[in-house]
């Protein structure tokens, strides 16, 4: 992006939140940004590689490479054994609380603590650089981890989604769940995670970003001192042949240990461009989709008022990993029923077009949603790191915002949301049949 | 680096002021006060949820939803909270800070006024609290009352606490029960409502960037409404020091569940006659209260006997509580091991190593919660509703100084009351 030279400190400030980053790119390709908050006694640091469960087919030096479901989140299980122990337990020693999660495009290591925070960059910084397997290792995580699968396949949210998932997509690896199977498991080897960390784990292909009380200068040396000099190759990624935008199969249900049926329903819309462009997007879609189904929306009020959902009904849009989709979910006792309101709401909405006052009431909405984020240090920088790995600056929303239109919105409603492409996930209680 | 003031908008009104630069948004809180009783604790707990609904200027949800939007996506929800014998009901309602909106709109001023309208000014027929609103919150809070079976780690703390304190108030669950919430009319909630009104004792708590005065000016003004309650205070939680039969009593039961849960209550003796709540946070890190602590290193990380095991205490009625997920077959094994650390703490082995990693633990925990409006408006409300009065921003400090003896000390007079186990 513009604003990053090698080695030179650039500080963006943000005049409507009255905030400034500082960030450098290191020699080695890292970009290093710092998110000074003065006043909090908490620290928050967060190292995370542009590389999740769906990346799963890449080509380097001209060579395409296939490897199992589940190797990321294997990867970020075993990044925490070093040759003289556990970081996990280093970490927490020191005073940090450290933790790690892995999605579909990416894997991240993060920690807060008070005190000790340069100590515990390094500790952080070094255990995800240096990889250490073994065998022995490796086949007592597949018991772990195959414990780990075997309790979230109990998870009706996590059967939920990947029924909606598998029923969207024939070909796109979003279908398969970011930990893998117990099979697929069973085929990595120390040498797949020596290889796959070579690959993804080099400085260039990851971010890193702290918040707090902190001194940019500090940061920037600390990550020169502790990282790998030299960059890596850029790996292609492949998620398959492209998709039609019809679903694969239009529903899927399950029964298992709810109290009341859960559903979760979506269309697939065609893969963001990257960039800026994708930023708007992003705020465009989601004020769209709080006018449609939002808290203060029509089509909500009624189903609540009608006792057909609850306050858990939400909806989002969800992109990456050559995909994009929306989906709209939550309890209720008449899946269809909420499922064809949903429906009939979004012809209206393409029909007719947003409300002008909903849609200025929406909008001033996001505005204020973007500005309490900011009091969240996981949010600020999962959200910058998110953006950098994507082509842009997710600190821009609030000026991206102001520019975004009613047109904008119709367009979305038109273009992206096709009722009659619609698949449904639901999980119903045992026997309720 | 924050500066709080406390007085009292009007007598038995109060408010706590921190002032900070620090947040992008500024929040408040306005909370009734009511001695938790088994009769009325439903209806107290369905009350902010039947408020929310409706007011006489904003009738229904979408209307709130609304107005709130307007407000730059602000927030104004119902709050239940248990606070020992005590339950606190109320709105908590948070919004983006002037200083960072176009125009910059008087968020606090705009939405205390929604909040004034949520708690005094409801929308009714007939005087009464309306009867759809009434009849539907009712069947989304008979509802919750029913999930809590789903969490099946809280359900059997929820049993414990129910079996121990048979007899005592504070069996009485934060939401009430199912049977006590079916009864509800409009006309009694109605009831409920008037009488809340008059005479709880009402904490107001700010957090934000105005200035104290004019915080204080804009809820005075806002929720002139509230009259003034001179008498009002806060009601009393009763503390048995020791359990009331001997030996523990135990309780079993059984669900479709594949991992048993095994909770354990105590009562904490005379430690209670005069709490030093200091003593009791670093006590409690140190016992089960934390990944450094004796039941974490021993019962699970060195016999793995246990999926996980913490102990937390409830101030208010000196009561601690150790949770854990068991195989049914290592129930005993687990129970003994969870027995034996508190006995070592009796006989004093506690090492210096373990009292500052409670310390840092205890410490870190104080102030994260201080980075964070909402634990901010936690920790000064838990503190105003407190016996023995305690400075939040003095935690840190006298945290440092509590010494192994005092722990040991503490620890001397706590008893087992009662076992709860939930097996398949």
């Amino acid at each position: 992006m513009d604003f990053y030279v090698i080695n030179q400190m650039t500080i963006k400030e943000y005049e409507m939140i009255g905030e400034k980053v500082f960030s450098l790119v290191l020699p080695n390709g890292l970009p290093v940004f710092v998110y000074p908050k003065a006043g909090f006694h908490r620290k928050y640091a967060f190292f995370a590689t542009d590389y999740g469960g769906a990346d799963r087919r890449f080509q380097l030096s001209g060579k395409w490479n296939d490897t199992p479901e589940g190797v990321a989140h294997f990867l970020e299980h075993k990044m925490f054994d070093t040759e003289e122990g556990n970081a996990l337990a280093l970490l927490s020693e020191n005073g940090a609380s450290p933790n790690a999660f892995t999605s579909n495009d990416m894997t991240a290591y993060h920690f807060t603590c008070i005190d000790n925070f340069r100590e515990n960059l390094e500790t952080l910084l070094s255990f995800v650089s240096v990889p250490y397997f073994t065998q022995e290792s490796v086949e007592k995580e597949q018991g772990i981890i195959g414990q780990e699968i075997r309790m979230v396949e109990d998870d009706p949210e996590h059967c939920l989604y990947y029924g909606l998932l598998k029923a969207l997509y024939k070909h796109n690896p979003l279908r398969d769940s970011v930990a893998g199977t117990v099979e697929s498991i069973a085929n990595i080897t120390a040498e797949t995670l020596y290889g796959c960390h070579k690959i993804f784990y080099n400085p260039s292909n990851m971010a890193l970003c702290v918040a707090g009380d902190l001194q940019p200068e500090e940061i920037f040396e600390t990550a020169e001192k502790i990282l790998p000099k030299e960059r890596g190759e850029s790996p292609l990624r492949d998620y398959g042949p492209e998709e039609t935008m019809q679903p694969e199969s239009m529903s899927f249900t399950a029964a298992m240990e709810v109290s009341r049926p859960i559903f979760l329903a979506g269309c697939k819309t065609r893969p963001l461009p990257g960039g800026r462009a994708n930023l708007r997007a992003e705020l465009v879609n989601a004020i769209a989709l709080d006018i449609l189904a939002g808290h203060s929306s029509p089509l909500f009020v009624r189903l609540y008022g009608d006792g057909l959902v609850s306050t858990d009904f939400s909806s989002s849009f969800e992109s990456g990993s050559g995909a994009a989709f929306t989906v709209f979910g939550g309890e209720t006792n008449e899946p269809e029923r909420v499922f064809d309101e949903i429906k009939d709401e979004i012809r209206k909405l393409a029909s007719r077009g947003p409300d002008r006052g909903l849609f200025d009431r929406i909008k001033k909405a996001a505005l204020g949603g973007h500005i309490r984020m900011l009091n969240s240090f996981e949010a600020i920088c999962g959200s910058l790191v998110g953006s950098y790995f994507r082509g842009y600056d997710a600190l821009e929303s609030t000026e991206v915002l102001a520019t975004v239109e009613p047109e904008d919105v119709l367009a979305f409603y038109r273009d992206s949301l096709s009722p009659d492409d619609m698949a449904i996930s639901i999980i119903t209680p045992k026997g309720e049949f | 680096m924050n500066t709080v003031t406390t007085g009292e908008l009007t007598p038995g009104i109060s408010l706590t002021c921190v002032s900070s630069e620090k947040f992008k948004t500024g929040c408040f809180s306005v909370n009734l006060v009511t001695g938790l009783d088994r009769e009325s604790a439903s209806a107290t707990a369905l009350l902010p949820r039947v408020l929310r609904r409706g007011t006489e200027k904003l009738q229904d949800i979408e209307k709130i939803a609304a107005a709130l939007d307007e407000l730059y996506g602000s927030y104004s929800e119902p709050v239940i909270r248990k606070k020992g014998e005590m339950q606190c009901i109320g709105f908590f309602a948070d919004f983006p800070d002037r200083r960072h909106l176009p125009g910059g709109v008087d968020t606090l001023k705009e939405v205390a006024a929604i909040t004034r309208d949520l708690l005094l000014a409801p929308d009714t027929q007939g005087g009464c609290l309306r009867t759809d609103y009434t009849a539907s919150e009712k069947t989304n809070l008979i509802d919750d009352i029913r999930a809590s079976i789903n969490d099946k780690r809280g359900y059997a703390i929820d049993r414990l606490i129910e079996e121990m304190c048979a007899g005592e108030v504070y069996a009485v669950q934060k939401l009430g029960s199912e049977s006590e919430a079916e009864a509800i009319t409009p006309q009694s909630l109605t009831q409920r409502y008037k009488d809340l009104i008059a005479g709880s004792a009402v904490k107001f708590f700010y957090c934000g960037s105005e200035e104290p005065s004019r915080v204080s000016a804009a809820l005075g003004e806002a929720f002139s409404g509230l009259a003034p309650r001179p008498g009002a205070t806060i009601p009393p939680t009763s503390v048995l020091l020791a359990p009331p039969v001997s030996p523990p009593r135990r309780f079993t039961e059984s669900l479709d569940v594949t991992q048993g849960k095994l909770t354990v209550g105590f009562r904490l003796g005379a430690a209670m006659e005069s709490p030093d709540y200091n003593t009791m946070t670093i006590f409690n890190a140190i016992y089960g209260g934390s990944v450094t602590s004796k039941l974490f290193l021993n019962v699970r990380e060195r016999l793995s006997l246990c999926y996980y095991a913490s102990s937390f205490i409830d101030k208010h009625k000196g009561i601690m509580l150790v949770s854990s997920g068991v195989e049914f077959a290592n129930f005993d094994k687990a129970l003994d091991e969870i027995l034996a650390q508190l006995d070592n703490i009796k006989k004093g082995d506690v090492s210096e190593a373990e009292l500052l990693a409670a310390k840092r633990i205890a410490v870190t925990g104080v102030k994260s919660a201080m980075d964070r409006p909402s634990g901010l408006e936690e920790l000064y409300f838990d503190s105003s509703v407190s016996a023995v009065h305690y400075d939040p921003e003095k935690l840190c400090e006298n945290i440092e100084a509590v010494t192994i003896d005092d722990v040991v000390e503490f620890a001397s007079g706590i008893e087992t009351d009662s076992i709860y186990c939930l097996r398949d």
